[in-house]
């Protein structure tokens, strides 16, 4: 009796010690990752951003110098700032409200479907530099078919990629040609709405609209908020197109002859991912570069504990 | 379109409702697929025009014209001799191909703790991983460039891009963790009833049921490796002999920034095998895009 009531505890201890072990055996390829991929680095980007640091010679301490040059002094971030806010707001809201749409219309598809699903999400798969070269050509203000199409018809030819005012409307059309991501999710949720609530409506006398406002809207909200959060985070990291587009652009790509003037044109497709780049690996300025790098941090993870509050799916038990 | 009303009609004349409603269910299958086939053509057009320019020449490719006058299918066969092509195209299929073998390797045990075992922090660390998949690479990028460039030396490769993944990718771990909720934990359950081990449960069961999850994490991965161009660019811009294709197909315009026929047709081919990947793939491919989105 007394025996029993001391031996058990102790193998229960071991069993537990045991299962603890097989957790971090399980988790370790990640936990390291975790440490040197993630946190390390993490802390070095805030380190540096308190840091005069070039890349060569030992980093000093300056204080809030870097916060007080990026914020006030450099020429570009409010700009930066600014094109992600305008991306943000048009790219995102168009992407979720044309994603929907073409999400709805596959559910309506009878005939050929297998076929529609494919073309409207091949484009979402090409890689993003091939993608962006392509529309600099569709768009080519001088020999691009779009414009050529647009004159036939009597229609106004935008400069696109040249024209600051046409940039970023040009990398939207870009991104709305990838839809597919959206679509095959919107879809899916589409599809998981049941027929009864429709056919309630339906003989409540509700017409398409009514139908569309108070039976699928309600239903598919989560994942309209998921492709809005997740959407705001892509926009903050947006780069490749961005940079890419300027380049082509401005003709110059490949690192020969003048440098390439980020932002092209005029400043108007700055974003902050380019701004650490730029900063860090053009200009050798490691501080400044960690400040913007904290922002981008700092921005994203407010979004992202947005995500993690409003879809407590993600962290469900079993 | 439904010009027909939905309010119930006395059942004395079945065959005009029933005509009614066929007339009207023809007009709404027009008025999709109508608008199906506009959209579609909005999509296709670009590949279309990509194609065409690709095979004209290059003073035909320097106008508006948007048929070929003839057709110089040799572009294709230009594109692939010029120096570098071969070599971009071998870089980025190794990167590609270890970096989705090693992300496999080492998410799938991740993912399968974070979904099965019960374990203190077991959500602080689901939480971290999510936090790991939202950050932006910038955020880290400087402090690891430094560590690669100044403790290993690997700076003007592809490895500071392929070995991290050997230590678990975030996103890939969240999409196998949502898979295998999935799976009944009964399963599980009997098997170390019967005395199984974890990690013959993770093989023997787990792994032949996750088939599907593990099939779309592979492809998102590839996909991610042939597709990355801020990473090549960071670490490897240094070295031509490094270049992927992404990295490299920037230059390539830039090496040739009058033929836009034969950056077409360079760009088609950095396409195509993402294309042709999808064609053989595509059940599983959008099946994991639906794993992420909808079932949270």
């Amino acid at each position: 009796m007394a025996l029993s009531s001391t031996t058990a505890p102790a193998a229960l201890k071991r069993k537990r010690r045991r299962g603890a072990l097989r957790t971090l055996a399980f988790l370790s390829p990640w936990l390291i990752g975790f440490g040197f991929f993630f946190a390390y680095p993490l802390l070095s980007t805030v380190y540096f951003s308190f840091m005069r640091y070039d890349g060569f010679t030992a980093p000093t301490f300056t204080g809030l110098k870097n916060w007080n040059y990026v914020l006030d002094k450099y020429p570009f971030f409010w700009q930066g700032l600014g094109n992600t806010l305008w991306l943000v707001v048009v790219m995102v809201s168009l992407r979720v409200i044309f994603g929907l749409g073409i999400g709805l219309l596959v559910t309506k598809i009878k005939t050929g479907l297998g076929f529609f699903r494919t073309v409207f999400y091949l484009p979402f798969l090409a890689p993003p530099v091939a993608a962006t070269i392509a529309f600099a050509f569709l768009l080519n203000p001088g020999t691009g078919p779009v414009n050529h199409l647009l004159g036939t018809v009597g229609l106004p030819q935008p400069g696109w990629f040249t024209d600051p005012d046409w940039s970023k409307p040009a990398l939207t059309m870009l991104a709305l040609w990838g839809i597919g991501d959206l679509m095959v999710i919107f879809t899916a949720a589409l599809l998981d709405v049941s027929r009864e609530q429709y056919e309630a409506a339906e003989l409540d006398g509700a017409g398409p609209w009514q139908r569309f406002r108070y039976v699928t809207l309600p239903n598919i909200t989560p994942i309209v908020l998921f492709a809005v959060v997740t959407g705001v985070i892509q926009t903050m990291q947006y780069y490749t197109q961005a940079i890419v587009a300027g380049k082509v652009a401005s003709g110059k790509v490949g690192g020969s002859g003048e440098p390439f003037e980020p932002g092209y044109p005029h400043g108007s497709t700055w974003t902050l991912p380019q701004m650490v780049y730029n900063l860090g690996f053009q200009r050798f300025d490691i501080g400044s570069a960690c400040v913007i790098a904290v922002i981008l941090f700092a921005i994203s993870m407010a979004f992202t504990s947005l995500l993690l509050r409003r879809r407590s799916g993600f962290l469900q038990e079993d | 379109m439904t010009m027909t009303t939905l309010r119930p009609v006395p059942v004395t004349v079945p065959t005009v409702e029933a005509r009614g409603a066929r007339r009207r269910d023809a007009l709404n299958w027009v008025a999709v697929h109508s608008l199906a086939i506009a959209a579609a053509l909005l999509f296709l057009l670009p590949f279309v025009f990509l194609f065409l320019t690709s095979v004209m020449s290059d003073r035909q490719a320097l106008t508006t014209d948007l048929w070929p006058a003839s057709w110089h299918w040799d572009n294709y066969v230009k594109v692939w001799e010029t120096p570098g092509f071969l070599t971009w195209w071998r870089n980025t299929l190794l990167y590609a191909a270890a970096g989705t073998a090693l992300t496999l390797l080492s998410s799938i045990p991740v993912a399968y703790a974070l979904a099965k075992f019960r374990f203190r922090g077991r959500n602080l660390a689901l939480m971290a991983v999510i936090s790991m998949m939202m950050l932006p690479p910038q955020v880290t990028v400087i402090p690891m460039y430094l560590i690669w460039a100044k403790q290993f030396h690997l700076t003007g490769s592809l490895w500071p891009l392929i070995i991290p993944l050997a230590f678990g990718d975030a996103f890939s771990i969240f999409l196998l963790r949502q898979f295998l909720l999935t799976i009944p934990n009964d399963y599980l359950e009997a098997a170390r009833i019967d005395g199984c081990g974890e990690l013959r449960i993770l093989l023997r069961i787990v792994l032949p049921m996750a088939k599907p999850a593990i099939a779309a994490v592979a492809l998102f991965q590839f996909f991610y490796c042939w597709n990355d161009y801020f990473g090549p660019q960071i670490y490897a811009s240094e070295n031509p002999a490094a270049w992927t294709l992404s990295y490299g197909l920037e230059s390539f315009k830039g090496a040739h920034h009058t033929n836009w026929n034969l950056t077409m047709a360079a760009t088609l081919l950095v396409m195509a095998p993402v294309i042709v990947l999808f064609f053989f793939a595509q059940k599983a491919f959008i099946e994991g895009v639906t794993l992420t989105g909808v079932k949270g």
